[in-house]
């Protein structure tokens, strides 16, 4: 079990206040994604619910008990930090067992456990080796086997990848996800990388300054972003946001509109433009168009196919029912 | 460093440092092997002769000698106990935010920049003097007879203030190890339900383990040689209850003016310190692999 509830939790360092008070609910078996750009205090809140810091006000609890003045150990939580913190001293297999060990649990209990664990993420031949005799992805996945072994209530991940080369990263992305699969215990794992969140998450927690900006599915915040900054950080390319007279048009001070969600043609459409840099990924093609007589660039995106060049004018039509609309704050207007 | 030329240059250019270094070193071993092999005492100018290895078996039949040698290693052994397990004690202390930690931080560095003769004078006429030192001034406040210190326990007292002076030293080199630890990993080991203690003894003692042999390695060297404290506090004595080789080894040749005793002792010395050295390298030298 692994409900986890933040009831007015609010952090303080000194007179900055970092989280303002904030309501969350996780629900059991859930993976949860915390996410937003750096220093919207997402790795805050994650120590706060490990108890690594402490709450300032309000209250935590886990499964229906109060966990804001337990120390860590004692919130049946286990976390796999950034730096993968291992203990560079010890071998794999002490590494793995040292939660257990601290709990006092018989021998061969850990042994079986240490097993399972290093059979499920391919450690079993790096047992009685030392962390620094490992790969990234291996002391990612000792670090896991750590976190594993104890069965918490939920884990807590924190920014996990980020010291992963880019194809260590899809695959680790992976392992997480099929992990969770497996286990279907709570997973809160934090990120600034919306494509990890939209990849993983069952709910994404999408954060600025503190304040939580939109709690959804992946594909609500993406139809349906609650205000701008949620519709320009959820999505890749991000969404074109155009504020002015073609925004009047439409009944609003900003619009939105996914490059996905543009159509391109040589011969005629709403807004005429030269492409800038033409990005070819293969399966797409993203084109940065500019001198459409609006403020900004344009960012769309097309098949891989579409035989436009750097230099060429298109002409671009949004699709009408797609087009996302925002007031004077920011706020989506339904 | 790549190439044979540049290999060959660079030999070239180290080449007066060491042969002058060399020089510097094997001249007066040399010269000290050469005296112990002679009769030679300055009293009695002219009548150096060879004896062989007479100085040596005098050296080693004086009674003095196996009882400077046990004061040699109890003086070294227990200055490291001290300053290792205290330095490590004060290394965490002083890693704790408290306020005037700048402060603190200088007053704990002090007592290493106060010169051996100097500290060594200090502890015997404030501190361990029976009749006007701090110490007697406690015990008769609290009704005891004062303790004389250099006369009751002369090896104790010299452990203790040479350790008063090294103990910044082992503190300082243990506070940046320390700090070197990474936080994420204490803080994974009390998510795992390590207690405080625990957290010591299986997370920041093993990564001290280098930091400490640097200590113990550095230390040993200057602790087998002390000499100021003991001639400045009591001379060796009572007795030669405080007599260790360094100190036998002067009293012999400038005491006794024997130059080629002395000169044996010497030898004695260097051999006891590659000794001390070979063990303890063998002990904790593969702490110091990476």
């Amino acid at each position: 079990m692994g409900r986890i509830t933040l009831d007015k939790v609010t952090k303080k360092f000194g007179d900055v206040e970092v989280i303002p008070p904030l309501d969350l609910t996780i629900e059991d078996g859930e993976f949860v994604v915390f996410v937003g750009p750096s220093g919207c205090g997402k790795s805050t809140l994650l120590r706060l619910i490990a108890g690594l810091e402490d709450v300032t006000d309000g209250e935590i609890r886990i499964d229906g008990q109060p966990a804001t003045d337990l120390p860590p150990a004692k919130r049946g939580l286990a976390m796999v930090f950034q730096s993968y913190a291992l203990y560079p001293h010890m071998s794999v297999r002490k590494n793995i067992a040292f939660p257990m060990k601290m709990a006092g649990m018989p021998e061969d209990e850990q042994k079986r456990r240490i097993d399972n664990a290093a059979r499920a993420l391919n450690l079993t031949d790096y047992l009685d080796r030392r962390p620094g005799q490992l790969s990234g992805g291996q002391r990612q996945r000792v670090a896991i086997g750590r976190a594993i072994v104890r069965e918490p209530a939920a884990f807590l991940f924190d920014e996990p990848l980020s010291n992963l080369d880019a194809a260590l990263r899809v695959g680790m992305r992976l392992e997480i996800s099929e992990l969770h699969k497996r286990l279907d215990t709570t997973m809160i794992y934090v990120t600034h990388d919306q494509v990890e969140a939209m990849t993983m998450a069952d709910k994404i927690v999408v954060l600025r300054a503190g304040n939580i900006e939109q709690v959804g599915s992946p594909l609500e915040l993406y139809r349906n972003p609650r205000n701008t900054f949620v519709a320009g950080f959820i999505g890749s390319p991000k969404m074109n946001l155009i504020e002015g007279a073609e925004a009047r048009k439409h009944g609003a001070e900003t619009i939105g509109v996914r490059p996905e969600h543009i159509d391109v043609s040589a011969s005629e459409g709403t807004w005429k433009g030269r492409i800038g840099v033409a990005e070819h990924l293969g399966s797409d093609t993203f084109f940065h168009v500019h001198d459409t007589g609006l403020a900004e660039t344009l960012t769309i995106r097309a098949s891989g196919e579409v035989g436009l060049r750097h230099g060429d004018t298109v002409f671009l039509t949004p699709q009408a029912d797609k087009i996302h609309r925002f007031d004077a704050q920011g706020l989506r207007i339904a | 460093m790549a190439t044979q030329h540049s290999r060959s240059a660079a030999r070239i250019m180290i080449s007066p440092a060491v042969v002058l270094l060399l020089a510097w070193m094997i001249v007066p071993l040399v010269l000290t092997v050469y005296f112990s092999l002679l009769r030679y005492n300055l009293l009695m100018p002219g009548t150096e002769r060879f004896v062989g290895f007479l100085n040596y078996k005098l050296f080693y039949q004086n009674p003095a000698f196996w009882t400077a040698m046990l004061n040699t290693l109890l003086l070294v052994g227990g200055v490291l106990i001290v300053t290792v397990v205290g330095g490590v004690l004060l290394a965490i202390l002083l890693d704790q935010p408290m306020w005037g930690q700048g402060i603190v931080r200088i007053l704990v560095i002090a007592p290493f920049f106060v010169m051996p003769t100097v500290s060594a004078l200090v502890w015997k006429n404030m501190f361990m003097n029976p009749v006007s030192g701090l110490f007697a001034e406690f015990s008769k406040a609290v009704g005891l007879q004062p303790f004389d210190f250099l006369t009751h326990a002369p090896l104790a007292s010299i452990i203790g203030i040479v350790s008063w002076q090294w103990l910044p030293f082992a503190t300082l080199i243990l506070l940046t190890a320390i700090q070197s630890l990474d936080s994420e990993q204490m803080e994974a080991a009390e998510m795992d339900g390590a207690s405080p203690l625990s957290r010591f003894w299986y997370i920041t003692l093993p990564h001290l383990s280098r930091a400490i042999t640097v200590v113990i390695l550095i230390q040993t060297i200057f602790l087998l040689s002390v000499f100021a404290e003991i001639l400045v506090t009591t001379n060796g004595g009572p007795g030669n209850a405080s007599t260790n080789l360094t100190y036998l080894v002067y009293a012999r040749s400038l005491l006794n003016f024997d130059v080629g005793g002395g000169s044996a002792g010497g030898v004695v010395a260097i051999i006891l310190a590659n000794i001390v050295a070979i063990f303890l390298m063998r002990m904790i030298g593969k702490n110091l692999d990476a």
